[in-house]
């Protein structure tokens, strides 16, 4: 495939056709709508762990003046256990009709027991306060040591591991070689444990909604997502409308990174809407976001690396154990997938265990599982190269898979970007610079599978020569710019005349949901071979008018010319003015593709990161950060580096203060942003980016997914650095201030004074 | 229950609305004020993203009674841009991508202004501590960080 060179737009930081709404507070998130006659919708929590639910009395609620609407698990259309799973994408129907509302048992406080449609939100809590549940309270179990004890309380009766009834869910392998043999040929073997809390995806943006349902059953849904099409399909199957009734218009989004790819609310609102006849608005509280969304899972995992004297891997054996909350789902595949695919181990055994437990449901958060993974294995790497006297990254460049290593999921990878981030982060400044007391300096890599996947896209021209692209996918974090830097550079045209708009479920042809670094490689495919259409019909009106043969004309600078002297001396005919002519000639212009995209190659990234040691307050704070990817190629290099930087601070919050804090009752004990503690301005330096650009040869400009790759490495690289700046090592995140501090211990206070 | 009457100042622009005793100013921006640009990050004072200000004081609008606005001046993102001319932060953030997701843009552009006005001339240091009320998840603030500190240079120049 010819990739486009010489750009004009692609590769260029132009400003994104939505920004303008988004710094004028113009745009419309799905909080900021309303319908004439809305009413607003609240949900009833579960205040337990685990319970059995005798009885639902809805009677004192529905009699309160102002309530519309009362529904509970009853309205909810029930996926039986017993009839086996109902997929949708990685969503198993059973799993997420039981999530959306307690069916028999409440599974994490926070689980929806019934909801509410009132006038006000105030009478509709006040509703919500006059449900009686009878709850039979069972004991509860929330971390994984506990869950997997042979006498732990069981969640789901009728999952059985090995025979008998567990907490676990599901086993998956991936093995190459034989490790036995591999460990035998090891000169140094290190083997470690660790531990990752849950943390929360943390968008600013709490899930919101607003619904209205006609007599027919026609209904239209406005919220926040990652996929409407995902929305649509979920509420058809857990409300028993069709699809094709179903509207789900695409709000702006206020960030999802994976915790938006699931419903929450919406089949709620829909039920509320069908039952009350009015439009129903539900907006979470943050404090409902932290308890019953996402987030990711907590682990603990074991590494085993086997290296020889001269720094090669011959063995490793990683075994992961993830929570997946409530319901079986957690994603040991990226953990297990991922966490070793940057290396070429010739005996490799990676196992995931996925173990419900009393907390609420996990969701995808930035390449799902795999930064548990790779925390885990990039530090025993670090170790290994230590005990080898390696320097991190040349172990790394010895061992680093490349183009004809088999990884141990599946694929012979084809040309990849792996060794050039290592080179680059070798050759860096930041790599090279000297550091000061009490610094440390921390390497890691890491891997995403990236994924193509449906999408679908529509350009129109219209009448004054201009261009609408929609395409199916919502923009969270600046494709829109993407696309219209593409579309322009190949209609040749300023990009400023290409308007990109998110077509609703209606209105443009299925496209999957926003997630695993898929949007701009799959939207921009099927963008491209709509503009490539268009071309040729442009050229097919101007060799019409100049009748002569359509090959004999070329699409160039916006404009039709004819190929050569010999082919005619025409003047060009441009863009506006073949738009112009259109009703003549044909009519209108446009063209549209449904793709199910394929070739997203992997994504690699190598990060380098500085921390220095506050030892009277334990703070390991990161002092500089670069963040190496192959990137495939820049569309928009400001919104490419973005996702690093943006990757980069999420995984500095999640190596060093963020967690769930549970209460001796099993709750969350720090539902807000003050006590969960996500990254803040002055707690991040500059976040550097090396763009390394490998194109990928099976996308038409190049492109490789960007999003996930950024946050795999950097609990690792936080870990080595603070490993490298105090001479010790921490098996378990998060590093918070309490813990370094317990590891300062007299000697290395005394040390630093 | 009686709304309460209260009669104020918002972009300039002078104003009155009805709200409930206990509504906040960001209540009364969002609902009959029909004023979005303000967002609903958290309802406790802690993310930023309902930032306004109160007679030129930066303030989260969450935290703040709706009546309280009773004689006051109150401005949000809908009153930066001059008509069809954006105020130069907005101008940079564009330029610069210091937005993906632009949930949080809204009071990052609004707490930044303040601290503009307050200090034309912070250093790297100033802003992170002056934004760090400001969640945002998407970005890592570099180039929030960035934009601010360029646009404040080039309204130094002007
Ligand atoms: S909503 Fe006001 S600070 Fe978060
Ligand atoms: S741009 Fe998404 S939270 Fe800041």
């Amino acid at each position: 495939m010819n990739l486009v060179t010489n750009n004009k737009w692609i590769g260029q930081r132009t400003i994104r056709p939505d920004g303008m709404d988004k710094v004028t507070g113009r745009a419309q998130f799905a909080a900021d709508t309303t319908m004439p006659g809305q009413i607003w919708g609240k949900v009833l929590r579960s205040p337990h762990p685990h319970a059995r639910i005798r009885s639902i009395d809805t009677s004192k609620a529905e009699k309160l003046p102002g309530v519309k609407a009362v529904v509970t698990a009853r309205d909810i259309v029930d996926f039986p256990i017993a009839n086996g799973a109902v997929m949708l994408g990685i969503q198993d129907m059973r799993w997420m009709c039981r999530n959306v509302m307690a069916r028999d048992k409440a599974l994490f406080p926070g689980h929806p027991i019934a909801a509410v449609a009132a006038t006000t939100e105030a009478i509709a809590a006040e509703a919500c306060k006059l449900i009686e549940v009878d709850y039979e309270v069972l004991p509860w179990s929330i971390e994984i040591d506990d869950a997997i004890l042979p006498d732990a309380p069981i969640l789901h009766e009728f999952n059985k591991f090995d025979g008998k009834p567990s907490n676990i869910a599901g086993r998956l392998e991936h093995k190459k070689g034989d490790i036995a043999d591999g460990f035998k040929k090891a000169d140094i073997v290190i083997e470690r444990t660790f531990t990752t809390r849950p943390v929360h995806q943390g968008y600013i943006e709490p899930h919101a909604c607003l619904i209205s349902v006609a007599p027919d059953g026609k209904t239209t849904i406005w919220s926040s997502s990652q996929g409407q099409f995902m929305v649509r399909a979920m509420t058809a199957y857990l409300t028993g409308i069709p699809q094709s009734d179903i509207r789900a218009i695409p709000a702006e989004i206020g960030g999802g990174f994976g915790g938006k790819t699931i419903v929450y609310l919406e089949p709620l609102a829909t039920l509320l809407a069908k039952k009350s006849g009015r439009p129903v608005k539900m907006v979470m509280t943050r404090e409902e976001v932290m308890r019953a969304t996402g987030p990711t899972s907590g682990s603990k995992s074991t590494v085993k690396i086997g290296a020889t004297k001269d720094g090669k891997i011959v063995a490793a054996h990683g075994t992961f154990y993830l929570q997946a909350g409530a319901f079986p789902g957690s994603p040991i595949r990226g953990a297990a997938g991922c966490s070793f695919t940057p290396y070429d181990i010739p005996n490799l055994l990676s196992e995931g265990y996925d173990v419900c437990s009393n907390r609420s449901k996990v969701a995808a958060y930035r390449a799902p599982g795999a930064p548990i993974g790779a925390y885990a294995v990039e530090c025993v790497m670090d170790e290994v190269a230590e005990a080898l006297k390696m320097d991190p990254l040349d172990f790394r460049l010895k061992n680093a898979a490349k183009e004809g290593t088999k990884a141990a999921h599946g694929p012979v990878f084809p040309r990849i970007g792996f060794i050039e981030t290592v080179e680059a982060a070798k050759n860096s400044d930041h790599y090279k610079a000297p550091l000061g007391k009490l610094q440390g300096r921390g390497v890691a890599s890491g891997f995403w599978f990236n994924a193509g996947g449906e999408s679908s896209a529509q350009v129109n021209i219209t009448e004054d020569g201009n261009v609408v692209v929609t395409t199916g996918h919502p923009d969270i974090g600046g494709s829109r710019a993407g696309i219209a830097n593409i579309c322009a550079e190949l209609l040749g045209i300023d990009y400023r005349r290409v308007s990109v708009i998110i077509g609703d479920t209606q209105t443009i042809g299925f496209s999957n949901l926003t997630g695993g670094s898929r949007v701009l490689f799959a939207s921009s495919i099927v963008v491209t071979q709509s503009t490539e259409k268009i071309i040729q019909t442009l050229r097919e009106r101007a060799a019409k008018i100049w009748e002569i043969d359509p090959e004999a004309v070329k699409w160039e600078n916006g404009a039709a010319h004819p190929v050569s002297p010999n082919a005619g001396q025409f003047e060009p005919l441009t863009l506006q003015e073949l738009a112009e002519k259109a009703p003549a000639m044909g009519g209108p212009i446009g063209a549209g593709v449904q793709l199910n995209t394929t070739g997203a190659d992997g994504g690699f990234g190598t990060h380098v990161c500085d921390v220095e040691i506050d030892v009277d307050l334990g703070i390991a704070r990161v002092i500089r950060y670069t963040a190496v990817q192959d990137v495939g190629r820049a569309i928009h290099p400001g919104y490419v580096e973005g996702q690093l930087q943006g990757g980069v601070a999420q995984g500095i919050g999640w190596a060093l203060n963020e967690e769930y804090i549970y209460t001796k009752e099993g709750k969350v004990d720090n539902p807000g942003f003050l006590d969960y503690r996500m990254p803040v301005c002055s707690d991040l330096p500059m976040l550097d980016c090396i763009m390394v650009e490998v194109p990928n040869p099976k996308h038409p400009q190049g492109v490789k997914g960007v999003g996930e790759v950024p946050l795999v490495p950097v609990m690792a690289a936080v870990a080595n650095a603070i490993y490298n700046a105090l001479g010790k090592r921490f098996y378990a995140l998060p590093m918070s201030p309490p813990k370094v501090l317990e590891v300062l211990d007299a000697p290395t206070r005394e040390a630093a004074e | 229950m009686a709304k309460v009457h209260v009669t104020t100042s918002i972009n300039g622009e002078p104003m009155e609305f009805l709200c409930e005793p206990s509504d906040t100013m960001l209540d009364a921006l969002r609902g009959p004020l029909a004023l979005t640009g303000s967002k609903e990050g958290c309802a406790s004072g802690d993310c930023g993203a309902c930032s306004i200000t109160l007679d030129d004081r930066l303030i989260c609008s969450c935290l703040m009674l709706a009546v309280e606005a009773q004689d006051h001046e109150i401005r949000t993102i809908e009153g930066m841009a001059q008509g069809d001319k954006l105020h130069p932060l907005q101008q940079k953030f564009l330029e610069m991508a210091a937005l993906q997701c632009g949930i949080c843009t809204s009071g990052m552009l609004v707490a930044s202004d303040a601290l503009l006005k307050k200090n034309p001339d912070p250093s790297e240091e100033e802003v992170r501590f002056w934004l760090a009320g400001n969640l945002c998840r998407c970005t890592g603030y570099d180039k929030i960080v960035r934009a601010v500190m360029e646009t404040a240079a080039e309204m130094r120049a002007q």
